[in-house]
């Protein structure tokens, strides 16, 4: 009994799942939600291996190529934000940020 | 069993364990720490699905750069963490049932039968010989060039951005001016003075 397509699709549910909870359960700590981000990115790209490895079909590792390229700009630049704005309000508490609340 | 379902097993669980540490850990760098685990059990996973380069690049690029970049500003920044925590138990019901309601619904489309091992048979394991790199750099640099180079772009867009942003000139910082210092000329600092040797 070998791992089927299944097998790597429901780790990867399972996986975003986690990270959609640490997303609510987090909401105040910015860090934290920058990091349930990256694993949800992480299960998205597990599911595109997994298709790519079982239809033998190379587009899908060339997806999470341009994936984590995106991924490692939207990290460095969304860090920077972070940086700068602990810089000037001291605080990374997204309950803290709502000057342009409407 | 066979070897490759308990390799997958071990490595499935821990991903899936150290993905609950980083979201209910109270510690930011504890977070970040599991996080990095994360990351290497997957590439261990992608390593059994035989997508050799992308687990190294994940490995290199995730945890070599991205994770430490995010433990460098998680270090720099000086978080109250208890504030943080505030709404965490009050929003963990929520949150739980929300991910198994999602977990749910990926669930009933992904357990279908037209993913199974007979419908969908596991291919046959590559030749010792066969190069992923290779295969994916012969993809990458023919079909998806021009991907390639909005990828480049966006690199550099990224670079520009975080630089610019974080940036800080402060008044009074003391620094060279390398045009002015390649300027110099032998006039501007040294100076001969022509005096009588003194007798006593």
């Amino acid at each position: 009994m070998s791992i089927a397509l299944n097998h790597y699709l429901v780790l990867a549910a399972i996986l975003f799942s986690i990270s959609i909870a640490g997303i609510i359960i987090n909401r105040k700590n910015l860090i934290v939600l920058l990091m349930s981000i990256e694993l949800m990115l992480l299960a998205v790209n597990l599911n595109f291996i997994a298709f790519s490895h079982f239809l033998n079909d190379l587009a899908g590792q060339v997806f999470v190529f341009f994936i984590l390229t995106v991924a490692a700009a939207e990290a460095a630049i969304g860090l920077a934000i972070l940086v700068v704005l602990f810089r000037n309000k001291q605080t990374i508490n997204v309950a803290d940020i709502n000057e342009m609340k409407g | 069993m066979a070897i490759d379902s308990i390799i997958f097993y071990f490595f499935a669980i821990s991903t899936v364990l150290s993905a609950a540490s980083v979201v209910t850990v109270r510690n930011p760098v504890h977070a970040a720490l599991f996080l990095v685990l994360t990351f290497f059990t997957t590439a261990c996973l992608w390593m059994l699905l035989e997508a050799e380069f992308l687990a190294i690049t994940l490995i290199l690029v995730y945890v070599g750069a991205v994770m430490v970049l995010f433990l460098f500003v998680v270090m720099m920044l000086d978080i109250n963490i208890a504030r943080l925590r505030e709404g965490f138990i009050r929003f963990l019901p929520v949150g739980i049932a929300l991910a198994l309601i999602m977990f749910g619904l990926i669930y009933k489309v992904v357990s279908d039968n037209q993913f199974s091992l007979e419908s969908m048979a596991a291919p046959v394991a590559k030749a010792a010989d066969y190069s992923n790199t290779k295969e994916l750099g012969k993809v990458l640099y023919t079909e998806y060039v021009f991907a390639f180079e909005i990828a480049a772009v966006i690199l550099l867009v990224a670079i520009i951005a975080a630089i610019s942003l974080t940036l800080r000139r402060r008044p009074g910082t003391r620094y060279q001016n390398p045009s002015e210092q390649m300027k110099v000329r032998k006039q501007d600092r040294l100076r001969i003075v022509k005096m009588e040797a003194e007798k006593q």
